[in-house]
């Protein structure tokens, strides 16, 4: 039906194959990880506050993840915040639809090219301070199907990632581990060297 | 007097928490009743076709167990099917009872996740989903005693199984076969005649039958329109044969039938189970296969009751250690042909819960 | 069961009713040429004792020299089915009449042929790509696609 439309749907499909070529032609190199800070700090040695102490536990304890979950891993991320595994005694159990209301992303499946946009755009979506989990072999380098035209070979060549969690789908328990891993390294943030 | 509206597109998805996946549909809206519906997908196109055609056939198991990721155990007994077809291999007793133990293991855990997302579509939070996750939960650990995964399992191999059970799996299963009629039954109680579910899922989203067969649904989607066509029953494979089981079917077509068609499939699954357990023999699990499988040049055809309906792998070889075409009949992309017919009349909250009796795994739709 | 018939049987059946349509045939399937491909598949789906209603799946196979498209069909009155395959040959725009009409089910399993190997369907309502962008150069699945 054309009534009302502005574009047609021809249209509006090569327009989304543009910024697909475009994001792919832009992300040829990964991303490095946002943890040089960590380094510095430690050579400053500079002490935290009890501001920082208290702001980094507040972060910490109520991290919530915002949606973006495309294939396998998707259903041991929702094995986790089920009764048995119980995401929510780390504060996570809201997984919010809109990512302005998230700060973490937990990746879990496989990115590729078609998606990699939207990807993006709910990374940008975010308020800061935001962090990234990549979960599952796939998210990190792209996992069984590194080799294929259409995967991405890691969510790093889109977004920064911060704690990466391998397994071909990593256990629940792996994920948790990862979230602790996590935990730790928000801990360690300062007001003074904001991270990135 | 008669408000002057005009429609307009709006994107449902690819990211949103009720689409099963990666699934965009753009509808036109006029007011909040959808007129125009087009489903995009291919998010999650990873090109396991092409990748296959550069693996041995051994090694395309695992490839296969992440194109339904529901329901693994049923992708690997498929694509087995297909290669012992084509190589002519036979397999033993004791394998063929595991494979059929496993597939209906398989099918209840697929089916509860199906049944536990589309309630949480219709409304019903999250209390449906964590009970159906609790059973699932212990189909998961018995997948765990016998495989060592929980999801993706490369279980199955060309000429039997991996590895036989462990001796705990048996009295484990037993236990579960006992106790699983008891929870069916539960959620039976509790959501069959359940107010909000009958209105909002009885007359809503109409497969018609002819419709049904010409688009070739298959799977509890085809049986909710009224035909009974099963694989189990229609071309045996495997040793389907000799169990006795019913076959529901559905009168309308309408997401409630969808939903009851799934509920009775469980409850034939656990009856499939007892009689398995009852005759399981003892012997080897896995016929002597040569390491790198090599079949004569050739095509064939092996086809499976999958959770979400027929799912075939078509496979030409050509006397090489890799398949030359592997081609995967997609059960969920082919249902989902009628998708518009189904949406349009209906208001959004109405299409989310439509496309979630379809049941789709978006890893399959797009491969 | 499902009894495969035999492409041979078939094959003289349509003989006389399209003469010169069949390419060859063998007990597993049988070859039709393109231009009988629409006449062939509404007479298997319409003669009364064939009743092909049920389409299962389209392939595509690229064998160098051509390529070739199978459809499986079944019957679910009479539980039987029947491999019919036609070639095309040419690499540049190969293309085959659609049968969409006769059997809905083959809207999207066209496209994705067309997406991956490059066979564009006469007669198809919408024929675009399914699985990959608009932009993206190439068909993955042919045998000549190359990736870097």
């Amino acid at each position: 039906m054309e009534i009302g439309e502005l574009y047609s749907r021809r249209q509006l499909d090569e327009a989304e194959g543009e910024q697909i070529e475009a994001l792919k032609a832009r992300s040829q190199q990964p991303i490095p990880d946002p943890d040089d800070w960590l380094e510095e700090e430690l050579r400053r040695n500079i002490l935290m506050t009890s501001v920082d102490s208290l702001l980094n536990w507040a972060r910490r304890s109520s991290l919530w993840p915002a949606i973006c979950f495309p294939a396998c891993c998707a259903f041991e991320l929702i094995a986790t915040a089920a009764s048995r595994f119980d995401i929510s005694r780390f504060g996570m159990e809201i997984i919010r639809a809109s990512p302005r209301q998230g700060d973490l992303m937990i990746t879990a499946g496989t990115l590729t090219w078609k998606m990699a946009p939207q990807v993006r755009r709910i990374y940008d979506q975010m308020p800061e301070p935001k962090w990234v989990i990549a979960m599952g072999a796939c998210a990190i380098s792209g996992g069984i199907f590194a080799s294929s035209y259409s995967v991405v070979p890691g969510y790093n060549r889109i977004i920064p990632v911060d704690v990466y969690v391998p397994g071909c789908p990593p256990r629940p328990e792996a994920l948790l581990y990862g979230i602790r891993m996590l935990q730790q390294k928000i801990a360690r943030m300062s007001l003074i060297t904001q991270g990135r | 007097m008669v408000i002057k509206t005009e429609p307009f597109v709006v994107n449902i998805g690819p990211v949103h928490p009720s689409t099963h996946g990666v699934f965009r549909m753009r509808a036109t809206l006029d007011g909040e009743v959808i007129v125009d519906m087009e489903p995009v997908f291919g998010y999650l196109h990873r090109g396991i076709e092409k990748l296959a055609e550069e693996r041995t056939y051994t090694g395309c198991i695992p490839l296969t167990d992440r194109l339904d990721y529901l329901a693994s155990m049923s992708n690997n007994l498929a694509y087995c099917l297909a290669v012992e077809k084509l190589a002519g291999i036979p397999v033993p007793e004791r394998a063929e009872y595991l494979r059929v133990i496993m597939a209906e293991l398989q099918r209840i855990a697929s089916h509860l996740i199906a049944v536990g997302t589309f309630l949480n579509d219709c409304g019903a939070f999250m209390t449906p989903v964590l009970y159906m996750i609790r059973e699932r939960e212990k189909i998961l650990d018995l997948f765990e005693m016998v495989s060592g995964q929980r999801l993706t399992y490369n279980y199955m191999r060309v000429g039997g199984v991996s590895q036989d059970v462990p001796e705990e799996f048996i009295p484990a299963l037993s236990k579960f076969v006992k106790v699983m009629p008891g929870w069916i039954d539960e959620y039976d109680w509790l959501l069959k005649e359940n107010e909000i579910l009958l209105a909002r899922a009885k007359g809503v989203g109409i497969l018609p039958k002819e419709l049904a067969i010409n688009i070739a649904a298959s799977g509890p989607v085809l049986r909710a329109s009224g035909v009974k066509w099963d694989i189990r029953r229609a071309d045996p494979y495997s040793i389907y044969d000799r169990f006795e089981f019913a076959i529901p079917t559905g009168t309308v077509g309408d997401c409630y039938d969808r939903y009851r068609v799934r509920v009775e499939e469980m409850r034939q699954s656990v009856r499939i189970l007892k009689q398995a357990l009852v005759q399981l023999p003892s012997g080897e699990v896995r016929s002597e296969v040569p390491h790198l499988i090599r079949p004569p040049a050739g095509e064939a055809y092996g086809h499976i009751e999958a959770p979400r309906g027929e799912l075939g792998f078509y496979l030409v070889s050509d006397n090489s250690i890799a398949p030359y075409r592997f081609h995967v009949r997609a059960p969920t992309l082919i249902n989902l042909t009628a998708l518009r017919e189904m949406m349009v009349g209906w208001k959004v909250a109405d299409a989310i819960i439509i496309f979630g009796s379809i049941d789709i795994c978006v890893a399959e739709v797009d491969r | 069961m499902t009894v495969a018939l035999s492409g041979k049987k078939i094959a003289r059946q349509i003989e006389k009713h399209f003469p010169g349509g069949i390419i060859e045939s063998s007990p597993q399937s049988l070859v039709v040429d393109r231009e009988s491909l629409l006449p062939v598949a509404t007479y298997l789906k319409t003669a009364p004792g064939l009743d092909f209603d049920y389409l299962t799946a389209i392939t595509a196979v690229d064998y160098y020299d051509y390529f070739e498209v199978n459809y499986r069909l079944t019957s679910l009155k009479r539980n039987h089915s029947l491999v019919v395959k036609t070639r095309c040959y040419g690499r540049d725009n190969p293309s085959l009449p659609s049968v969409v009409s006769l059997w809905r089910g083959a809207d999207f399993q066209e496209r994705e042929i067309y997406d991956l190997f490059g066979i564009s369907f006469e007669g198809h309502p919408n024929l675009k790509r399914i699985v990959l962008w608009e932009g993206f150069q190439g068909h993955p699945l042919r045998k000549d696609y190359l990736q870097w």
